[in-house]
C-alpha cells in the first residue's frame, strides 16, 4: 500500500490494529505503553514493541511528550500507521524518531499480522 | 505543488545550524507537508505552551534539555504559565521536589533565550504582535485573542511545534495564516446584555458548545473590555476550539457576513450557567485571574478585599503574571490582597498548578478555568462575577 512519509526509517513488526483514535496525552501510560483510556477498545493492551495501527489522534498536545517518554522508557511503538496523522502524532513520531506513514486504508491491515514499513517511501506492506 | 525551501531552510535540514535547529524545522516542514502548505514564512512573535511540569514531566523536561544543548531562539519567544509562582512557590504549598523540576524546565527555556515570564496572557507584557503580523502561538486563549482581538496571524500551535517556531523563525503557511480560511462562517446576534467576566465567558460556552471549530461573526455586543475580551476569548477556545472570531465593531479583520444565522438570548447563558455549576459544591477554593488578571483586575480585587479577612478553611488565589505582580507590588494592591490572606500568584494558574486533591470546589469567574478544574483536578466548581468570587471569599 502506498501512503505517505510522516517520519523516515524501516522496521518489520506485528500491527496492533484499533478503529478508535488514541490521545496519548492522559490515554497512554508513558512508562509501560498500555493505553489506559477507559472504554477505549485497546484498553489494557501495550503499544510497546507493535506496529500500531489507528485512524488519528486526538486530545492534547502534550500527547507528543508521551510518545518521546515512550521512546526514552523503550515502550514505544515499532511504528505508527494512520489514515491521516494528527499533528500531536506527527510532531511525537519527529522527536521521537519513530517512523511513520499515513494515508494507508488501514482496514485493510489485522492485529497480529506481520507488517513492513518503508516509511522512507511511505510504502506498508503486510508480510503475512 | 509541495513544500518549496529556501535555501538557508535547506541548511536547516541539513543539520548546518545544529541539531535542535534540524529537529525544529523538522517538525515545521512535517507539519507544512500534512496541511499542504507551499512554503515557510517568517514569524516574528512565539508563545509556547507545555511549561507545567505537572503535565511536561520528565520525558517533557528531557526533551527540552535536549534541545537547549544547541537550539537558541531566533524570534521573541515567551511562555506559558509554569506549575507554581517561580518565587513564592513555598507559601502556596508547592512540594520542594516539584519546584526544583519546575525551575529545571524553565532553566531549560531560558538556556534557548526564551523570555520565562509565564503567563497565558503574553499580549500584556511586552509580546504584543501587530495587526497582519504572522506569529506562532500555543495557549488557545492567547491564540484566538491575538488572531481576534489583535488580527495577527496564527494557528493552535502546540509546545514542539511553538518551541520549532522560536528556533527556526519559521512556520508553515497554512491555515489561520491564509486570509481564505478566516472567514467568519455563522452569524451569533447577542439579544441580551453582557455584563461582567464571567457573562463573556459563558457567551464563548454557548458558541463554544453549538458550533465547535466553525468562524463565528458576533453581533450586537456595542462595548467590551480587553478583560472580558480575553475571557470570551479563552472560553469560546475551550469549549469550541475557535481559533478565531469576529465581533462587530469591535474586533480588526474584515469578513463577509454570513448568512447562517443563531441567536443568543439570557436563557442561553443561564443554560450555560447551570452546567457550569455543580450541584453541592462545597467552595473552598476561590479563583480569579484565568487568563491571567491584568492590573485593572488586580486592582479592582484589591479595592473589595480590602481592610477585609479571607474566611478560615477558603483559599485564595488571584494569578496573573509576574510583570504585573511586581507592579500590584508597587501600586500597594499586592499587600491588600494579601493582608486580606488570600495569594497574588504570578506564573501559575489553577488549571497548570498541582493542586488535585488540595480542594474540593471551585469558585470562579472563568468559563475555561471551569473546564480544567474538574477535568484535571476533580474539583465542583461554580462559576460566578469577581464581586461575587470575593464575596464568596469572605462570607
Amino acid at each position: 500500500m502506498q501512503g505517505r512519509k510522516i517520519f523516515k526509517g524501516k522496521i518489520m513488526g506485528e500491527a496492533l490494529v484499533t478503529g478508535e483514535d488514541i490521545s496519548f496525552y492522559g490515554g497512554c501510560d508513558p512508562e509501560t505503553g498500555e493505553i489506559v483510556e477507559k472504554g477505549h477498545h485497546l484498553e489494557g493492551k501495550s503499544v510497546s514493541g507493535k506496529i500500531l495501527v489507528f485512524p488519528t489522534g486526538k486530545g492534547s498536545t502534550v500527547g507528543s511528550y508521551v510518545l518521546y517518554a515512550l521512546k526514552k522508557a523503550e515502550k514505544a511503538p515499532l511504528a505508527i500507521i494512520n489514515r491521516i496523522t494528527d499533528p500531536v502524532v506527527a510532531v511525537g513520531c519527529i522527536i521521537s524518531e519513530i517512523p511513520a506513514v499515513d494515508k494507508i486504508e488501514i482496514e485493510k491491515i489485522k492485529t497480529g499480522q506481520k507488517v513492513e514499513v518503508d516509511a522512507d517511501n511511505g510504502v506498508v506492506s503486510i508480510v503475512e | 505543488m509541495g513544500l518549496e525551501l529556501t535555501k538557508e531552510e535547506k541548511e536547516m535540514l541539513d543539520g548546518k545550524h545544529g541539531k535542535a535547529t534540524r529537529k525544529a524545522i523538522e517538525i515545521i516542514t512535517t507539519l507544512g507537508e500534512i496541511y499542504g502548505a507551499e512554503r515557510l514564512i517568517p514569524v516574528s512573535s512565539v508563545q509556547i505552551a507545555g511549561v507545567s511540569y505537572h503535565n511536561l514531566g520528565e520525558a517533557g523536561l528531557e526533551y527540552l534539555s535536549e534541545m537547549a544543548e544547541d537550539g537558541r531562539t531566533r524570534v521573541l519567544t515567551t511562555l506559558n504559565p509554569a506549575g507554581m509562582d517561580l518565587s513564592e512557590w513555598k507559601k502556596h504549598g508547592i512540594s520542594e521536589d516539584f519546584a526544583e523540576n519546575q525551575q529545571r524546565v524553565v532553566d531549560a527555556f531560558k538556556k534557548m533565550g526564551v523570555i520565562t515570564t509565564c503567563t497565558c496572557t503574553p499580549y500584556l507584557i511586552g509580546n504584543l504582535p501587530h495587526y497582519g503580523e504572522h506569529i506562532a502561538w500555543a495557549e488557545s486563549s492567547a491564540v484566538c485573542f491575538s488572531n481576534s482581538v489583535i488580527g495577527a496571524l496564527t494557528n493552535r500551535e502546540g509546545g514542539p511545534s511553538a518551541l520549532a517556531s522560536a528556533l527556526t523563525g519559521k512556520t508553515a503557511e497554512y491555515g489561520m495564516h491564509l486570509q481564505k480560511n478566516r472567514v467568519a462562517q455563522v452569524k451569533y446576534e447577542i439579544k441580551t446584555e453582557l455584563n461582567d467576566n464571567d457573562d463573556y465567558g459563558l457567551l464563548g460556552y454557548v458558541i463554544g458548545v453549538r458550533t465547535g471549530k466553525t468562524i463565528p461573526y458576533i453581533t450586537g455586543i456595542n462595548h467590551a473590555t480587553t478583560e472580558q475580551l480575553k475571557s470570551f476569548s479563552a472560553s469560546v477556545a475551550t469549549y469550541g476550539g475557535v481559533a478565531i472570531f469576529h465581533m462587530e465593531g469591535i474586533t480588526p479583520n474584515r469578513t463577509p457576513i454570513p448568512e447562517k444565522i443563531e441567536v443568543v438570548t439570557r436563557d442561553d447563558l443561564n443554560g450555560a450557567r447551570t452546567e457550569l455549576d455543580d450541584e453541592g459544591a462545597e467552595i473552598d477554593f476561590i479563583s480569579v485571574g484565568c487568563p491571567h488578571a491584568s492590573i485593572k483586575e488586580i486592582a479592582t480585587v484589591a479595592e473589595m478585599l480590602d481592610g477585609k479577612q479571607v474566611t478560615a478553611g477558603k483559599t485564595v488565589w488571584i494569578t496573573t503574571a509576574k510583570p504585573t505582580k511586581d507592579l500590584a507590588i508597587m501600586m500597594g494592591f499586592y499587600d491588600t490582597i494579601e493582608k486580606a490572606g488570600a495569594f497574588l500568584v504570578a506564573d501559575a494558574c489553577c488549571a497548570v498548578a498541582p493542586l488535585e486533591g488540595r480542594f474540593t470546589g471551585l469558585m470562579t469567574d472563568s468559563a475555561k478555568a471551569c473546564f480544567y478544574a474538574r477535568g484535571k483536578n476533580k474539583f465542583k466548581t461554580e462559576i460566578r462575577s469577581v464581586e461575587e468570587c470575593i464575596k464568596e471569599a469572605v462570607s
